[in-house]
């Protein structure tokens, strides 16, 4: 992987990338489907969660089961603020300056606590490998589900209504570029070289004078950080939390999309994001046709597929840009 | 070169996957959105697979019928209805979805459902926004209908439900002290236990401990033993059926002798089968009883009998209410728009359903009675009725 140099040339199509994402949020807002809108968010805040977990489990090689804990987190202090906290100012967020203003500063709150849990479970799990990672990982994610369940203030058991909507498309995908842009920067800077030789080479890269631990918690509380924003996203989209749309059945699927969309491949985890996201919707019409239930069915014999005949999947840790390099290459030569 | 070709070929894939993607929905969207003529169409979301799943069918079973009934009959205003029904796998986010797609995409005029409150909740305010209708049929959480004036119930609050099994335990079986054992991971359980706690300590009753267990559990023993401790006259375990059932079990195995108490996430045969000789002697409240002489209540559980074989639950009966609201509210509304049929359901008055006569209060909440059950020999005898 070679460095790539901050400047004009690199960071032209990620403010290309922002500035359509605003045009297309005037665009497609109120004027498309509420459905294929609702879609379209599922699958940005989808994307969102994939490509951060890729940063731990596809980029540093951590496999990780707590993304959906992380999200909840997330989730639930966001909406604490909204709708508690400031319950008694819900004018606020009519204000059409200050309402995103305030939905800023909660979003970039809420990633910050959800990244200092990160931390906090990082710290000391992040000394295990492999198996037992994801085992304490997992049990992380329950241990923050039960918490949730437990306490009275965020509606508990039966879950917390009345968030206010203040998820747009401009906010989820504007959220989404701004979270593949720190990963991209992140991973071909000096850190994120650290954060490849642990994926390749624990033992190697500790000879080498890396700190694997630190680096490892570093890409850990990153994920934590944007998992936290897509649960902050998907509460003021969805104005319902329930504990048990966090389960480890969410981690899950985050996981399938990162190893669908291919383990250390950006691109891969936002197509995967995406298709996934789609194809669950897809399915209905199929199942409203033939009257039983065949939708999980073949969304897994899809999967099981995908990845017989794609084992590195879809993208390898390939990204779009490399097709783009290559070509010009080709024709150069 | 060969290693040219292989992400080129996946790029390509997926841009062919997208573009079937796109082309598939758009085929989708014209079927769907084509005017039918002669059809009403009414969406149902429901819990068709999940943890719930025994909910959601048994809910769709009595939705059915209820159509089929009416259709036969020449229809609403001799228009036929046609009934969409969509799958939640038990979870918020895609009831929400789901929703979206039935009020959007195919354009219905009413939509049934939830069976649990959360995923009720989680619709609500998608009905409320697009103006859409929505009765739900077994959503006890009294934060449902609070979200908007398009959105109704057709059964009692849990509010009601904790009252009136607090009610039955002090004046008709004259308890001094009972036990809670509330699933902490159920928000339904949650909410009976409190009203229950609430009630039964204003009529001067004890509350000789209030413990947990979470939905999933095998073992209880740990709870039980420190019950056992207290010496109640009863537990109050406001949970669903396969947890109660192991927990009767347990009990009995512990010599712990009380009858225990319960709400209507108790009624499934699935009770008798987990819970055995143990559940006897135990009551829950419930919405309908099939030992209920009244006519309409044995003329449904005929007409579901003959189609499906098996006797109603409970939830059978609801989705039915719900449906029938729904169908009266259509025949009385003077025209087809999105106001007109929910003022129709706003009026809903002296109503005999399955469940009871219902009246729709300001809330949009029904004012109703619920029935008392006993598990004896092996069925649910009817005990007694409970007036609001």
């Amino acid at each position: 992987m070679k460095p790539v140099r901050f400047g004009f040339k690199t960071l032209w199509p990620w403010l290309a990338a922002l500035v359509a994402v605003v045009i297309m949020h005037f665009v497609l807002t109120d004027r498309l489907d509420a459905y294929f809108f609702t879609i379209l968010m599922y699958a940005g805040i989808n994307a969102i969660l994939a490509s951060s977990l890729n940063l731990v489990s596809g980029f540093t090689g951590q496999f990780s089961m707590g993304h959906a804990g992380f999200m909840s987190v997330g989730g639930y202090f966001s909406a604490y603020i909204t709708t508690v906290v400031l319950a008694s100012h819900a004018d606020l967020f009519a204000d059409p300056v200050l309402a995103p203003l305030v939905f800023g500063g909660i979003l970039v709150a809420s990633g910050l606590v959800s990244a200092g849990m990160g931390y906090l479970v990082g710290l000391p799990s992040l000394r295990l490998k492999g198996d037992y990672l994801a085992i304490v990982t997992l049990g992380f994610g329950e241990i923050i589900r039960v918490v949730v369940l437990n306490v009275d203030t965020i509606g508990g058991a039966r879950g917390m209504a009345g968030i206010p909507a203040l998820s747009s498309f401009a906010w989820v995908y504007g959220t989404l570029v701004i979270t593949l842009f720190v990963v991209w920067r992140l991973i071909h800077s000096q850190q994120g070289r650290a954060f490849l030789a642990v994926r390749e080479d624990e033992i190697a890269a500790e000879a080498m004078g890396v700190n694997t631990t630190s680096a490892k918690v570093r890409a850990f509380a990153t994920g934590a950080f944007f998992a936290g924003v897509a649960g902050a996203l998907f509460a003021h989209y969805l104005r319902y939390l329930n504990p048990a749309t966090f389960d480890f059945n969410r981690s899950f699927e985050v996981i399938i999309m990162v190893v669908l969309g291919g383990m250390g491949s950006l691109t891969g985890s936002v197509v995967a994001a995406i298709f996934l996201t789609i194809l669950k919707e897809l399915l209905r019409p199929l199942q409203e046709l033939t009257r039983l239930d065949f939708r999980m069915v073949i969304y897994s014999v899809l999967l099981i597929v995908l990845m017989l005949n794609r084992p590195n999947g879809l993208f390898g840790t390939r990204e779009v840009s490399d097709f783009f390099r290559k070509k010009r290459k080709g024709a150069a030569s | 070169m060969k290693k040219f070709r292989n992400p080129l070929v996946a790029g390509l894939v997926a841009v062919a996957a997208f573009s079937l993607v796109s082309c598939a929905k758009k085929e989708v969207k014209m079927t769907s959105s084509a005017p039918t003529g002669n059809e009403l169409l009414v969406g149902e979301v429901g819990s068709m697979t999940g943890g719930e799943a025994t909910f959601g069918m048994s809910t769709h079973n009595g939705i059915v019928l209820a159509f089929e009934k009416v259709n036969a009959a020449g229809g609403v205003k001799g228009k036929t209805l046609k009934l969409i029904s969509l799958d939640d796998q038990g979870k918020p986010e895609e009831a929400a979805t789901a929703v979206t797609k039935l009020v959007t995409q195919d354009k219905v005029i009413a939509v049934l459902g939830e069976v649990a409150s959360s995923r009720s909740l989680a619709m609500a305010p998608i009905a409320q926004q697009n103006r859409v209708p929505m009765i739900t049929p077994s959503s006890t959480n009294p934060k449902v209908t609070e979200v908007g004036d398009f959105i109704f119930r057709v059964c009692f609050i849990d509010p009601f439900q904790g009252t009136v099994m607090a009610k039955f335990a002090t004046e008709t079986l004259k308890f001094k002290n009972v036990a809670i054992l509330r699933d902490i991971k159920n928000d339904y359980s949650v909410g009976l236990a409190n009203f229950f706690k609430e009630t039964f300590e204003k009529s001067g009753g004890k509350i000789t401990i209030d413990t947990s267990y979470s939905a999933g559990d095998m073992d209880f023993k740990s709870q039980l033993t420190t019950i056992r401790t207290k010496k109640p006259d009863a537990i109050f375990v406001p949970g669903y059926y396969t947890e109660v059932g192991l927990i009767a079990r347990q009990a009995k195995e512990l010599g712990l002798n009380v009858p225990l108490m319960g709400g209507d996430g108790w009624d499934s045969p699935k009770l008798k089968e987990i819970g055995g000789k143990a559940i006897e002697g135990s009551y829950f409240s419930n919405h309908y009883s099939e030992e209920d002489q009244s006519p309409h209540v044995q003329k449904f559980i005929a007409e579901y009998k003959a189609k499906y074989n098996i006797v109603p639950d409970g939830l059978a009966a609801m989705g039915y209410d719900a449906a029938i609201v729904l169908i009266d509210a259509l025949n009385k509304a003077p025209e087809m728009t999105n106001t007109a049929i929910r003022d129709a359901i706003a009026h809903t008055k002296d109503f005999q359903g399955v469940t009871g006569m219902i009246t729709l209060n300001e809330k949009r909440d029904p004012v109703k009675s619920a029935v008392v059950l006993k598990v004896a020999d092996g069925r649910f005898k009817y005990q007694s009725t409970v007036k609001p």
